[in-house]
């Protein structure tokens, strides 16, 4: 929503790490905009549901498209929103309880198909807006309102998951950098095939962990940020695989395979072998 | 005298031919001016298992498989015993001798399909000995099935001439086998040849037509039985510049996946089956909160659960019209002819897209496996599906008013946000109970858009109307023909659209003493339904996976109305 509208009284806590992702959301798409000449309705956020798929709503400024849909299912209506209309620049908004546990029966099929959406990944490793359940990228053993006695599950690591399951873009960022990660994300939408910025977007009210990602060397604590050095090959995929066994949280492109073609681009390379036919001509194979 | 229409039923396992055969037969009548209808059943499973079809041949057209079978074709024993009771006294029975035998009982007739198949140098011409045999039974003419053969082997093939040479002597074999019996059911009255173009065609195949044939842009779907032609179909035939057919991971993706196109401006469809319609649920609800045109083709079979995958029945009817949680009731579009899946997929889409939400197309396993003969449409006068497009300026609010507003498109001026939350009229998140209030008025007011006043109605001054949905018209219309040549006093409403009911037929219907609706489920879901809006509505339920027979619903329609007329002399 462009200006304030009282009806809708959704609020980010103070201090909410998606306020940054926002900020690096608009940037990307503005920074696209003067790029490519298209208008911001050629945009389509596709949310999920949660304290990060009201993002759709709180985007400030001229306005993209948006779909705000049900909990887990944000890539299925990417796909369709993508493949009804290639040209459009279909962007879906979500977090780590969306996108990782209800919804990730629907990441494996994306990269495969290399679907040409980019997926921006807010991850503060709780459910936030249910107020503070273990989430898969919760600490094994973290006490939170679903898990009294420590939660059972070891943590899911989203990276090696989208490494493993074929994404084709993989990048990692942190809410607190809203530049740099604006140039994560334009890089993803730029992409062609399927793109997730992985951002981690702590939660003040449930998960606070701004100071253990930036660390406070004063105090002797070490940021779990680092950076993924200039010299990594993004082509790698072994090489990518390396870097995610040093731990912590690396900032940056981990992965980037631009030889694959996209599900559009695929499909467009069928209609040589396909002959569509008119309604008569379909009819008249039941004639007799 | 001569017989009107006839009824042959093949029964054997899976892989030998039992479903082309009851095919090929229903072609070849039909090519001779005949109409031909067929009914397949098969086991879940893709080789083996007990299977059968039936070819009912008629002079005029029928809308039921037929209740009594004049020849079963019995591929071995266990078929044999599986069917014999449902072959008439009259009846004949011509069973493969090289796979079993039996007693002579008077009225079976032993022939090595297979046997004398291989003797033409041909062994996949099995079907064509029985063909030849079926054609002595009846007294059809053999330059009928000759001039088949030669039609549908010249494929401009090498080989083309031995095979119309070796299928032409295989049903020469099967007639003079069969003439040597001295078996004959007597004579099939000569064809009366339409004058009208013709298609033979599967209802599902209908549907796939009849939906690209109103501009349908975007098709995805998942396998299910017995959806999955419907998927083929679209996957070969709708292809090309700005339009898409695909297979998705789940019925889950299916459903969000075309909302997502519709979304975008297309017009999009899946169809699915039982379980893939409670997979879809949720994204149902969303396409009607947010107010998104879709189209999703229930092809019933047996349920709950996995249930009865390959059988037909009609029982998903409350899934459908309340798919979802919250206060929802979606267009339902029912039908029951292989016709009407043509027409109704192009009023699916027109309805989606006219009231701009999901509408549900219910059709079922009978109907989609059926191969029947039909008018050919008249392309001139199907309107392709058009959408309200909004073409003003952005700052517009989408879901501003009471009623349908134009729909804005991706890439377009009018930026909004299509909201599954309740939302104010720019797309946003409200708790408001008033806002909850229009909104939810707004979405129930568009259903009025679809109200048309098209069904059938005869003897409307009777005080009992029989009133069948979906597949079960077929065997009620037979029935209702039966009840009048009896003078059992009732009248006869059928529509194919269930919600929103015709409202003039609503009305009649209200003013009736009883409304007997025939349903292939247990708990009567259509009467139910009904009753709620005031209709004096009782079912006469079957869930036997089969479809009704017309003799059946004779018997339980006259009961029906003779207790309810006593009871009403006694008041």
């Amino acid at each position: 929503m462009s200006k304030k509208n009282p009806e809708y009284d959704f609020k980010w806590c103070p201090g909410c790490g998606d306020f940054g992702v926002r900020r690096a959301l608009e940037l990307a798409m503005i920074n696209r905009m003067e790029e490519t000449g298209k208008p911001m309705e050629n945009n389509v956020i596709v949310a999920g549901i949660g304290c990060s798929g009201n993002m759709v709503h709180l985007l400030e400024g001229n306005q993209p498209y948006g779909i705000h849909g049900i909990h887990g299912r944000s890539l299925p209506i990417a796909l369709g929103v993508k493949m009804a209309e290639p040209s459009l620049n279909v962007v879906v908004v979500a977090g780590d309880g969306d996108f990782l546990s209800i919804g990730a029966e629907h990441i494996g099929p994306q990269a495969a198909r290399n679907l040409n959406i980019c997926a921006v990944i807010m991850d503060n490793g709780v459910y936030g807006l249910t107020k503070g359940q273990s989430s898969p990228t919760t600490l094994e053993g973290a006490i939170t309102s679903s898990t009294p006695f420590g939660k059972l599950e070891s943590k899911t690591h989203p990276l090696e998951l989208y490494l493993t399951m074929g994404v084709s873009y993989i990048a990692s960022g942190f809410s607190g950098q809203p530049r740099p990660l604006s140039q994560l994300i334009q890089q993803g939408m730029d992409h062609s095939g399927f793109s997730i910025v992985h951002i981690q977007s702590p939660c003040t009210a449930y998960n606070d962990t701004f100071l253990e990602l930036k660390g406070d060397l004063k105090n002797g604590i070490q940021p779990t940020l680092w950076d993924i050095p200039e010299d990594h090959d993004t082509s790698d995929r072994a090489a990518a695989h390396d870097l995610l066994q040093q731990g912590g949280v690396p900032v940056g492109v981990l992965y980037n395979d631009t030889d694959r073609i996209s599900l559009d681009q695929n499909v467009v390379n069928t209609w040589e072998k396909a002959q569509p036919k008119t309604i008569e001509q379909l009819m008249g194979a039941f004639e007799f | 005298m001569q017989m009107r229409d006839f009824v042959v039923r093949f029964a054997g396992e899976g892989g030998q031919g039992v479903v082309t055969s009851a095919e090929g037969l229903a072609q070849s009548s039909t090519r001779v001016g005949y109409h031909a209808l067929t009914f397949a059943t098969f086991p879940s499973q893709i080789l083996g298992g007990p299977t059968w079809t039936q070819a009912r041949i008629s002079v005029e057209p029928a809308l039921a498989p037929g209740d009594d079978v004049n020849v079963l074709v019995a591929f071995n024993k266990d078929a044999y015993d599986a069917h014999i009771n449902d072959v008439r006294e009259d009846g004949v029975v011509i069973f493969d001798s090289t796979e079993f035998q039996l007693e002579d009982d008077g009225r079976s007739f032993g022939l090595p399909f297979e046997d004398l198949a291989k003797s033409t140098g041909n062994n996949r011409a099995a079907n064509m000995v029985i063909m030849g045999g079926l054609a002595h039974l009846i007294n059809m003419p053999q330059e009928h099935l000759i001039s088949f053969v030669e039609e549908r082997f010249n494929r401009g093939r090498d080989g083309d001439a031995e095979i119309i040479r070796s299928n032409i002597e295989a049903l020469n074999l099967g007639r003079s086998h069969l003439a040597d019996s001295g078996f004959s059911l007597g004579d099939l009255a000569p064809p009366e040849q339409p004058e009208y173009e013709q298609l033979m065609i599967k209802g599902n195949d209908a549907i796939s037509i009849g939906a690209i044939a109103a501009g349908l842009d975007f098709y995805v779907g998942y396998p299910i039985s017995p959806a999955t032609t419907i998927l083929l179909y679209m996957e070969r035939n709708l292809v090309g510049n700005d339009r898409f057919a695909y297979q998705v991971s789940s019925e889950i993706e299916s459903i969000t996946t075309i909302l997502g196109a519709g979304y975008a401006g297309k017009r999009a469809m899946t169809a699915t089956a039982g379980p893939g319609v409670s997979l879809m649920s949720e994204g149902l609800g969303l396409a009607w909160m947010a107010e998104i045109p879709l189209v999703v083709v229930d092809v019933q079979r047996g349920g709950p659960a996995t249930g009865l995958p390959t059988k037909t029945e009609q029982s998903d009817l409350m899934s459908c019209m309340y798919p979802a949680h919250g206060d929802v009731r979606l267009p339902i579009i029912a039908v029951g002819t292989v016709e009407e899946c043509f027409y109704g997929a192009i009023k699916a889409l027109e309805w989606a897209e006219k009231y701009q939400g999901p509408v549900i197309l219910m059709t079922e396993m009978a109907l989609a496996e059926r191969s029947q003969n039909i008018p050919k449409p008249d392309l001139s006068k199907v309107k392709q599906a058009k959408r309200d497009i909004y073409t003003g300026t952005n700052g517009y609010l989408r879901y501003a008013g009471n009623e349908l507003s134009p729909m804005p498109i991706p890439g377009n001026p009018g930026a909004y946000v299509a909201n599954g939350s309740e939302h104010d009229d720019m797309g946003d998140t409200t708790h408001l109970g008033e806002r909850h209030v229009q909104m939810t008025e707004r979405r129930f007011s568009k259903i009025k858009l679809l109200e048309e006043d098209d069904y059938e109605r005869d003897q409307t001054e009777q005080s009992i109307a029989v009133l069948p949905w979906g597949g079960s018209k077929g065997p009620a219309q037979e029935a209702y023909k039966t009840l009048r040549e009896n003078g059992v006093p009732v009248g006869w409403y059928y529509t194919v659209y269930l919600n929103p009911l015709p409202p003039k037929m609503l009305e009649e219907l209200k003013k009736k003493d009883l409304v007997i609706v025939p349903e292939l489920n247990y708990q009567g879901q259509f009467s139910s339904i009904l009753r709620s809006m005031g209709v004096k509505a009782e079912s006469i339920t079957q869930y036997t996976g089969l479809p009704f027979k017309g003799r059946t619903l004779v018997e339980k329609i006259t009961e029906m109305t003779n207790a309810h007329l006593k009871e009403t002399v006694r008041v």
